[in-house]
Order: structure tokens, then sequence, then C-alpha cells
């Protein structure tokens, strides 16, 4: 097994905000990590101590090989970073953003590359479009054939389809997965748990640390975590109420019905014992991301203060 | 809700407001601008410039030559800071623009006042920048009719108190007629070679970090001499561009002689447009937005356009403010463009102006490498 990125005890502040703190991250050659975390979690200052956009104020560690410290223009040139916000440039046409690309990279067959990618993205009719006038969703898909076409190792995506319509975020995923199983390593913040569970695995990041590692089923497991889905007219409207009882870490409504969650199974089942009464029905569900998450995000928080 | 409300106008009035002062930078230009340029400006320009460099040939050793040379001391106009030998001597000075005026006492000076016989002195006035010699020339027309006043008594006191014991001939060089345009239109070429040039690049690095583009390019291999070359090269053509359009405009439409003086105009052309686009570049650097770029360019513009000797005479200002003229690269084009189209300077005449230039190109260029982050730091 080869680690495409492996780095340790990254730290970095801002002014006298500690962003990062102690983060350790490795993922396995060809592996895609859904990297999670709420907003301000320190997702995007991680990824781009990643790729050299910003130096560590201490820790170590490789990406591809290659020290991120010391190697940073080695490290750019095997990979392919797309940022939050659109930043190709809107007042370049699709084919002249990807050419400038290209020769930025250096690379060869420019115009046989540039043709591939847009037809790949099934652009080709509208090469000479600018790039400002595209869609959400389409703008991210170009974004992606700009920090694939010098055929990277490994890809950092910082929120890839925040705002885009999931007919969109589908077959922006197809693509990812189809990188994936060229060999390529992917490494995608998101906030989207249907997005998270699309992942090899996951890393959890809140208030700077790592909290969570491994696959879907695995974070579920070690969360400990217990739930109960309630049934039943107007149960949906307890919800707060439910929330603030002993025991009782979380209780979200979906839809007509109710999720509660807490760490302890008794104290759990003894918050919710004065509703176990008609029209109400309750019964145990596996815990989903979600509920997991929000979870390590209330027990995160407590740590942290 | 309609019509008229106050409570609204106060909401975007008080947003507004909060908005301004957010913006440090921008709260501080409008308290600095105008103390700064008040103090700067209002010392510095003065549209009737005095002590003025003379050069100074005097041909015959005489009571009368002293007398004359004291009443020029004592005119405030003129610093007779340089004693020649020759009218070659003299001439050269003028032409490299290292004086304003050269004055000769001819030989038979004395010999010819004493016998009222056209008694002349010579002035020769560069004046490629006519508003700097104007008060000076009518200062050494009272002059003659007073300096010698004290010599002339007695024995070679003069019958008659209508003529003057002698005659001032003054000698326009370089711009005979006095025309304003001839001063002015080479002068515009430094000034609007800056504006667009600082202003357009000005904007270059500072509109890729608001966009947000600029974090892409830096997570690709492209390095920071790479981007300052690929951002500054088209900009060198407009520069050019502008440059042929001027010169032609200059001499077609306002006759400005294009007198020569090509290999150090080129040379010049060369060096201010480079330095310009660093400058640009050094200030995309340091702004944090685009708004904060322009303003920075105009702060740079004003002085170029006032100190410079662009609009008023260079050596008008203070000790002070021609020292902070000469860190202005507009003020060395300027002499550049002017002493090549105007005098037809040779490339050994302005070298100094150039090497001015050359340096400003060095430090600004140096600077603005240092200054690029390669990363978001």
């Amino acid at each position: 097994m080869t680690l495409a990125i492996d780095v340790s005890g990254l730290n970095k502040s801002f002014g006298a905000r500690r962003v990062v703190q102690d983060v350790t991250i490795q993922v396995e050659e060809g592996r895609i990590c859904g990297f999670l975390g709420p907003n301000g979690s320190g997702k995007t200052t991680t990824l781009r101590m990643l790729c050299g956009l910003l130096t560590p104020d201490s820790g170590a560690g490789t990406c591809l090989g290659f020290d991120i410290l010391k190697q940073a223009d080695q490290i750019k040139r095997r990979t392919g970073y797309m940022t939050q916000k659109f930043s190709l440039y809107e007042d370049l046409t699709l084919a002249e953003n990807l050419q400038f690309t290209a020769r930025v990279h250096g690379l060869d067959r420019r115009e046989a590359r540039v043709a591939d990618a847009l037809e790949r993205l099934g652009l080709s009719g509208r090469r000479d479009q600018l790039a400002g006038t595209l869609s959400g969703g389409w703008k991210q898909r170009l974004a992606l054939a700009a920090a694939t076409l010098h055929e990277p190792r490994l890809l950092l995506l910082d929120e890839p389809t925040a705002g885009v319509d999931p007919k969109a975020r589908r077959s922006f995923w197809d693509e990812i997965h189809a990188l994936s199983a060229q060999g390529l390593t992917v490494l995608v913040s998101t906030h989207y748990m249907d997005e998270a569970e699309r992942c090899h695995e996951i890393a959890y990041i809140s208030y700077g640390k790592l909290i969570a590692r491994g696959t879907a089923d695995e974070v579920i497991a070690e969360a400990m975590l217990t739930t109960f889905h309630g049934e039943g007219p107007g149960i949906d409207r307890l919800a707060a109420e439910i929330a603030a009882l002993p025991g009782v870490e979380t209780a979200a409504p979906f839809g007509a019905a109710l999720h509660v969650s807490g760490p302890d199974r008794a104290a759990l089942e003894q918050a919710l014992a004065p509703y176990r009464r008609a029209p109400f029905h309750w019964s145990e569900t596996p815990p989903n991301l979600e509920d997991v998450f929000i979870h390590l995000m209330a027990g995160a928080e407590d740590n942290f203060q | 809700m309609s019509g008229f409300s106050s409570l609204r106008v106060l909401a975007v009035l008080a947003k507004e407001f909060k908005q301004l002062t957010r913006d440090r930078l921008t709260y501080a230009m409008i308290l600095a601008m105008p103390v700064v340029q008040l103090l700067l400006f209002g010392y510095a320009i003065n549209s009737e410039p005095r002590h003025l460099p003379t050069a100074l040939l005097v041909q015959e050793d005489s009571v009368f030559a002293r007398s004359l040379i004291s009443g020029l001391r004592n005119s405030a106009f003129f610093d007779l800071d340089r004693q020649v030998r020759s009218p070659a001597e003299l001439d050269d000075l003028l032409r490299r623009g290292d004086t304003q005026f050269a004055i000769t006492i001819p030989g038979d000076f004395t010999r010819r006042v004493v016998r009222g016989d056209h008694a002349q002195i010579l002035v020769e006035a560069d004046a490629t920048d006519p508003s700097a010699t104007g008060g000076a020339v009518a200062a050494l027309q009272a002059l003659s009719n007073q300096a010698l006043a004290r010599d002339l008594q007695g024995s070679v006191a003069q019958p008659s108190k209508a003529a003057p014991p002698f005659e001032v001939v003054v000698h326009s060089r370089y711009n005979p007629e006095a025309v304003t345009a001839y001063n002015i239109v080479p002068g515009l070429l430094g000034v609007i070679l800056s504006m667009t040039l600082v202003m357009m690049t000005s904007l270059s690095v500072t509109r890729e970090t608001e966009r947000g583009t600029m974090e892409s390019l830096l997570a690709t291999p492209v390095q920071p001499i790479e981007v300052m070359v690929g951002k500054l090269a088209p900009y060198v053509l407009v520069g050019l561009i502008q440059t042929a359009l001027i010169l032609l405009l200059a001499g077609t439409l306002f006759h400005v002689p294009l007198g020569g003086g090509w290999a150090g105009l080129s040379l010049g052309v060369a060096l201010f447009i480079v330095g310009s686009l660093a400058l640009g570049f050094l200030i995309s650097t340091v702004a944090r937005s685009q708004l904060q770029a322009m303003q920075m360019s105009i702060f740079y513009i004003l002085p170029s356009i006032l100190l410079s000797g662009f609009m008023f005479p260079f050596r008008g200002m203070p000790e002070w403010a021609q020292t902070l003229g000469q860190i202005i690269p507009v003020t060395h084009f300027l002499r550049v463009v002017r002493g090549a189209l105007l005098k037809g300077q040779s490339l050994e005449d302005m070298w100094r102006e150039l090497a001015a230039l050359a340096a400003f190109v060095c430090v600004v260029s140096a600077l603005a490498m240092l200054r690029y982050r390669r990363t978001l730091d």
C-alpha cells in the first residue's frame, strides 16, 4: 500500500486563531477520501497546505512522496486543485481557459488535450462561449476538467459541488469515480452526506482537529450512537422539547418523523419513556452519517471550550 | 410602503458609512490625500522660479564686469554657480540642461560702455521650458539700468539718462518663440504613459486576487518572474503604440521639432515603459483590492504631474521638493524627451537621466519580485 497523502501534526494559525490543530491525514493511492466538517473547521486551510498554497506553522509530511514544505513545486506539478470559488477566467472562452492551463503546465499536444477534455465534458459545441456565462454546474465541471488536464496523480477538491443541482452533482461524482478508477487519489471536502457516502473513506475535522476517520460504516460504528426513529401525528413538532431532555443529544425532524440520538442508551431510553405512548410509535434505527456528524460536532465543541 | 422614507435613507446611509470605515486604507486616503497633497504641492510649486542655475563667461576682468556680476547676484533670479572659459563650454552646459542661463560678458564691454558704443551682454536661456525663464529675462532688462549706476559717475558719467549703458541681448535657445506646446507636448508623453501603464498593471494582480483566479494560478507550477514578464509584456506593446501615436501627433498637429536624439529617446522610452509597468506590478502586489490599486496609482501620478517639471518649472521648486522630484521617473523621462526632441541631445548628454531610469527599473522590479507572494499566507 502506497500513501498518496501522508502528513502529520499539521498546524496553522492566522493571528491568534488556531485554524488547524495537529491534523494527521493519510490517504492511500487511488482512494477517494471525503473531507468533512462544519464551516470554518479548517478544511480549506488543510487542502491549501497540502498543495503548497499555505505554509504550515508546524508539522511535516509528504504528498505523492514529496515533502510538503520543501518540494511544493514538485507537488504542484502533479496535483490538481479545484478551489471553492470558481477560479477560471470568466472573460475567456472555455477553450481559452483550458489552453491557458495546458500552457502553464507546459503540456504537449495541447490542442488535442483541450479538444478531448471538452469532448468528455460534452461542451465541444460551446468551446467559444465565455466561461462566465456557464451555469453553476457546468462551471464546476469545467473547473474539474482544468484541474485534471495535466493528468495529476492527486486531486484536491474544495467543496466542488456547493450550490450545484442534484443531476449535475451526480455526473460530477461519476467523473470523480472514473478518475479514481484510473488510479487518481482524490481528497474532496463536502457538506453533503450523500457525497460522503460515495467516498471510499472519510475524515471528519472540527475546530481544526481531526476527530474521526475511516469508512462511512466504521465512522458510524465508532460513534457508538443510539438512534430512535419516532413516528406519529405531530411528532416532528416535539423536536425542541425532546432535544432539551437529559440524555438526548439531538432530535431532528425527518419529514413527519423524528430522529432522536444520544451516546448513552439507558439515558436515552429513560428520556423517551414518557413519549412511548399512542399515537407515537418508536423503533430503533442504525444512525446515519448525519446523526453521527451532528453528534461529533457537539462533542468537538465541548472539547474545544 | 411607497413614497420617500427617511428611515430607508438612513438605513442606506448608515450602511454606506460603516462600509467606508471598514476599508481602512480608503479611509486613510480620504484624510491623507488633502493634507499630504496640500502641504506637498502648496509649498513646492512656484510658477515664477528664482535662483536659477546660471553659467558665466567673463571675457574681461574689470570694475564694470564685477559690478554687473554682483548686480546679477543680488537679483535673486540667478545663481551664478559656474564660471567657464569658452563659449563652447557654455554651449555644452546649455545642451545638457546643466544650466538654465548662460551669460557672456564680452571682452570689449568696458570700452564700449565708456564710449557709449552699443555695449552688450549676451544672455542665452534654455527655453525648452519657457515659463522658467520669463521672470528672469524681465529682471535682466531692469538690471541694465541700475547695475552700473554707481560706477558711471564723474568722468565716465553718461550724458543722457534716456539710454541704458548697455544692452541685454537674450537668445532663447531650443524654443526661440517660446511656444508652450513645445514644452507641454513632449512632457505629455511621460504623463500619458504613466497614467495608462501604471494604472493598467496595478490592476493586473489585484484583479486576479479579487476574482479568486489567483488561487488557481498559485496552485500551478508557474514562477513569479514568469507571471510578471507574461503580465507586463502586452503592456510594453501598448506603451510603444502610445509613444508612436503621441510623437506622430506632436509632429503633425503641434509642429514640435523632432530634433533627433533618437538613440537616447528610444532607450529612455524603453526604460520608462518597463519602469512604469514594474511600478504598477509592485502596487498590485501591495493593494488588496482594485479600488486600493487605483488610489495608489493616483497617489503616484499626481506628483508625477506636479513635481516632475511637467506643469511647473522643476528649478522653481525648493531644494527638498527637487530631491523628491528626482525620485520620480517622469522627471528624468521628461528631460530625456525634451532633450532629445528639442535639443537633439546625444546619448552622452543624457546618460545621467538614463542611468536614473535604469536604477528605477532595477529597484522597483526587485521590490515587486520580493513582494509577489507565492503562497496565500
